[in-house]
């Protein structure tokens, strides 16, 4: 009897096990063959014209570097307006804000906000900055509407990364007679640094594949020129991909730029990543606990 | 309340009471601790001495709807009117915890924390302070040829004296500590009591801690607090052998709590 329910559980351990591990696979296994297929038919396409000359005949020849700047533009953009208010509102409403019912709801709105669709921003984002502030379609309205998408993720990540910091610490410094700022300044937001990066991490993938936002908000289907301001137009990588794949006359014909430029736009998002993770691994070299 | 310590008083608290939300956690609380003495709270778990003992440097103020009523004098002054610099209070009023809390950073940063803040630059001045602290929290000889090295490579008890010398660094006049050596073994124990015994010639000490032997080896006086209340005080050698409240002699001897 013993042996029998013994060997009953393992039985169930083991199918449990392996469906978990089948699953995991097979996601694995999904996303290893779409980036393989981007990389293969990606490569024939770059060149160095492509890298670094302008759209030509409709983007079906030349280049793509008016797209390349334009969504690093983004990206710096977005992330330079979302992290600070995305770092100090976290700071906000995990340090200092009494931990009653108003910040249950703000945190909720905050988390709602994380699922708002991407169009709904780009709309907001149309009406806000674009037309009430005047600031035009523009690399400006661009980025903050891009901020307003990814704020919601940087806000979260970084209020979790604030969470882990033990109470003890805080309490340690205090107790020296350091003041609450202080303690956050010097005992709190160095720890909490890696995590935070964690969600800008996340923000810059967001706001570099996007297309709704910056379709209604910054977006030029061909420039000749580069931007000189921040209230020019740019072109963008996803709404120019978006372009060659849907409003070209020869969607086929043009398949090896889409492939290109998905590829570069896959480049851009992970070399961006890679310098957060790097700086997230200084700061979490530094401070071992 | 029987009592009339011979030597000076440097806190005092007249009708001390805590509220967290709307529970009382102290009951009128009046005592008189003596500088340059070392005085331990007993009782057991949820009597209200780590409450007490956090009322003397305003800890619990952190802690959220929190209600201070009563009087908790520091040299005479009230320590809970409102222009009290919390951070001046804070640097004279020490605290050690009861979980050794050092911070991520190495040894030497975590004894010069305190006194950055408060203003120290000057390196000298600071590699002053941070021998003459580790040598007072006894730590100096073991951690002097290692003084970069993270503070959490050192043993738990190496940690909690070096809580010691970061708290003793901004050269405070009480020291609060809250079951310091709970968590440590035998040996790091009786090194923290016998460090205690040391500071006790330049500082006032208040300790809180559940273990009896403790309290009567290091303790000039004590405090018997039980749901909220004092039930007694008085000198260690009186409170320990001949109790005037029933109460105090049942815990004492290990009847109850």
């Amino acid at each position: 009897m013993n042996a029998f329910r013994q060997n009953h559980t393992t039985i169930q351990d083991t199918v449990i096990r392996w469906s978990m591990r089948f699953f995991t696979y097979a996601i694995v296994l999904g996303v290893g063959y779409i980036l393989f297929d981007i990389i293969v038919k990606g490569i024939p396409a770059i060149n160095w014209e492509f890298l670094t000359g302008f759209p030509r005949r409709g983007g079906s020849e030349g280049g793509i570097l008016p797209a390349i700047l334009g969504t690093t533009y983004l990206i710096l953009g977005s992330i330079g307006v979302a992290l600070p208010l995305g770092m100090a509102s976290a700071l906000y409403l995990s340090e200092y804000a009494s931990q009653g019912r108003l910040n249950r709801m703000i945190r909720l709105a905050i988390i709602t906000l994380a699922g708002v669709p991407s169009i709904v921003f780009g709309l907001f984002g149309l009406g806000m900055f674009v037309l009430f502030f005047d600031f035009g379609t523009s690399i400006l309205s661009g980025s903050l509407t891009l901020a307003f998408m990814i704020l919601p993720t940087i806000i979260v990540s970084s209020e979790e990364a604030l969470r882990a910091v033990p109470q003890a610490l805080r309490e340690g410094s205090l107790a020296l007679g350091a003041t609450r700022w202080q303690t956050i300044y010097k005992n709190v937001l160095p720890y909490a640094l890696p995590g935070m990066f964690t969600g800008s991490i996340l923000g810059i993938g967001r706001a570099a594949g996007e297309t709704a936002p910056i379709l209604l908000t910054v977006a030029a289907f061909y420039l000749p020129i580069l931007p000189t301001s921040i209230f020019d137009q740019v072109m963008a990588l996803p709404y120019h991909l978006y372009i060659l794949a849907t409003q070209h006359p020869d969607t086929q014909k043009v398949l090896p730029l889409q492939y290109g430029t998905a590829l570069v736009l896959l480049f851009l998002v992970t070399g961006f990543n890679l310098i957060a993770i790097f700086l997230r691994m200084r700061f979490r070299k530094k401070y071992k606990w | 309340m029987v009592m009339s310590p011979q030597t000076p008083t440097k806190i005092e608290t007249l009708g001390l009471e805590v509220f967290y939300d709307t529970q009382q956690a102290l009951f009128g609380i009046d005592t008189v601790i003596p500088s340059n003495q070392v005085t331990a709270l007993i009782g057991p778990s949820g009597c209200g001495k780590s409450t007490y003992l956090r009322s003397l440097n305003r800890m619990n103020d952190i802690i959220e709807n929190t209600q201070v009523k009563g009087i908790v004098k520091i040299d005479g002054t009230d320590i809970y009117t409102n222009g009290t610099d919390l951070a001046d209070l804070r640097r004279r009023v020490g605290m050690v915890f009861q979980k050794s809390n050092p911070f991520p950073k190495s040894i030497y940063e975590n004894v010069v924390y305190g006194p950055k803040i408060h203003g120290v630059k000057d390196r000298q001045t600071l590699d002053e302070l941070v021998e003459t602290s580790l040598i007072g929290a006894g730590l100096w000889s073991e951690v002097k040829d290692r003084l970069d090295k993270s503070a959490l490579e050192l043993s738990g008890g190496q940690q909690q004296r070096l809580c010691i010398a970061r708290a003793l660094a901004v050269e405070p006049e009480i020291l609060l500590m809250d079951e310091p050596a709970s968590a440590l073994d035998p040996k790091s124990t009786a090194r923290i009591e016998d460090l205690i015994g040391e500071l006790r010639v330049n500082y006032t000490i208040v300790i809180v801690t559940h273990n009896m032997q403790q309290a009567a080896r290091v303790s000039d006086f004590t405090a018997f607090f039980y749901e909220g209340h004092l039930i007694e005080f008085g000198d260690t050698q009186t409170i320990f052998t001949k109790p005037l409240n029933q109460q105090t002699e049942d815990y004492i001897t290990g009847r109850f709590g």
